[in-house]
């Protein structure tokens, strides 16, 4: 079901990524999903020391290698994208990688939605009307990591809510989301749901709510996210 | 001293694979540690049907060439994929004929998370039949699955996999059969390799027994069978 609509500025996918990239401590080993997620990287303070991990088997990863200028081959993150590695990177077969993940070695994951719902479940990985999707490794990292951070718009295509009551698409997994990051808002989940604690700016907790089915507690320090 | 047999061409190395073989497709897609000459001989040189794929993705590689960038094994001779990509080929702008083959019946889809396939084929090399993962309780990829809980968490019980051959690409090997593997084309490549009962390694290089050294060697010669080089 659409929202209403609201015609106010929604943020570049760009600043949801830098405010993900807020959010991460440092020496954090953190995995990436593919979208808005991965740009996590590009925001991320190299002070903080913060250590990616792409599930093909790369711990360490330092920056994207230009296509048609690879300094080193087959060193690709799990999106296919050629990257260069950090000094002290390091290399593991696939059963490894996901060891590291269902382990809960990872200290976040961020990875993008297509439903959260206020119980914490997380379905991100097959379209509605479509008959054939890949999981990837995705309900791997969802559940595994030790916190797991979603990045996405927080309204679909047409306007349809992704901040839903029950998911309603096939799950990727289940109680395990702890925050959510959109395009208007930042979420919390605890036990009771969800927890209006940033909006977007010119946007409020009202312009929030209007754009989400599940009902949102609006935190008592409810403040706009901080793009400074 | 166990010289494991080096094949002329990718083509004699998978002759002689049989009808209703399980082959695992080492690498982690069709651009990375995909053992390119020996899957696409399994897609123009060999007639067996009813095969299994055991793979990230689906039976499907690049070949090099500009004007015809796909090769694919024929879904009419496989009756079933494993794997947690099955799409892969189509979201790149190739064909979508797995994904027809999925839809239509022609060919079974088990769709795996990445990690719990990894696991499956590292249990099958190791000898554990059967294990106990969280990914996946409460979803669709636990219908029909044991599930049991540890320390007040939730488990589903998650079977090996023992697959008959095993394709694998590594950038080199020594006459004994030990890989050693370029950077990220590793991934699926070795626990594939210790789950088959015959693994087959395509490589760029072949050297003396020594040449690499004990403490690089990822793949140890013991679970290789096969040996064909084609130049990268």
């Amino acid at each position: 079901m659409p929202a209403p609509v609201i015609a106010k500025d929604r943020l570049p996918r760009e600043l949801i990524a830098m405010r993900v990239a807020r959010e991460l401590q440092p020496g954090d080993f953190v995995n990436l999903g593919i979208g808005i997620p991965n740009l996590v990287a590009d925001f991320t303070d190299p002070a903080k020391g913060v250590i990616f991990h792409a599930e093909n088997g790369l711990l360490g990863i330092a920056r994207a290698q230009e296509v048609g200028k690879i300094e080193v081959p087959d060193m690709m993150n799990a999106g296919n994208q050629p990257v260069m590695p950090i000094e002290g990177a390091w290399l593991m077969d696939s059963a490894e990688s996901f060891a590291i993940v269902r382990g809960g070695h990872l200290d976040v994951a961020v990875l993008g939605g297509l439903q959260v719902a206020a119980n914490g479940d997380l379905a991100n990985w097959l379209r509605p009307g479509r008959a054939v999707g890949g999981v990837g490794g995705a309900a791997d990292i969802a559940a595994g990591a030790r916190q797991l951070y979603i990045a996405m718009e927080h309204n679909a295509g047409e306007g349809d809510f992704k901040i839903v009551n029950r998911c309603t698409y096939p799950l990727t997994a289940v109680g395990v989301v702890k925050k959510v990051f959109t395009d208007i808002a930042v979420l919390s989940i605890d036990a009771d749901g969800f927890l209006l604690e940033e909006v977007a700016p010119g946007w409020t907790a009202e312009d929030v709510q209007s754009q989400s089915e599940a009902r949102l507690r609006v935190s008592p320090d409810l403040h706009e996210i901080d793009l400074s | 001293m166990a010289i494991r047999p080096v094949y002329a061409t990718a083509a004699e190395a998978i002759a002689d694979i049989p009808d209703g073989a399980m082959i695992a497709m080492g690498g982690f897609s069709a651009t990375l540690g995909l053992p390119q000459a020996l899957l696409r001989a399994v897609a123009e040189h060999s007639s067996a049907k009813d095969l299994t794929f055991v793979g990230n993705g689906i039976p499907q590689g690049f070949t090099g060439d500009a004007e015809n960038p796909w090769y694919f094994v024929d879904p009419s001779r496989v009756s079933k994929v494993i794997c947690s990509f099955p799409a892969g080929g189509s979201r790149r702008g190739g064909p979508n004929i797995y994904e027809t083959a999925f839809t239509d019946g022609t060919t079974e889809l088990e769709l795996v998370p990445q990690g719990t396939l990894a696991e499956r084929l590292r249990a099958g090399g190791a000898g554990i039949p059967a294990f106990f993962t969280p990914t996946g309780v409460g979803t669709r990829f636990a219908e029909g699955k044991e599930e049991r809980e540890f320390d007040g968490r939730r488990y589903i019980m998650e079977r090996a996999l023992y697959p008959d051959y095993a394709l694998v690409k590594a950038l080199r090997a020594d006459k004994l059969g030990n890989l050693y593997y370029r950077n990220t084309a590793r991934a699926f490549n070795p626990p594939m390799a210790a789950a088959a009962k015959c693994t087959i390694a395509e490589v760029e290089e072949l050297v003396e027994p020594g040449e690499i050294a004990p403490d690089l060697i990822m793949t140890p010669g013991i679970y290789v069978h096969r040996i064909v080089v084609v130049k990268g």
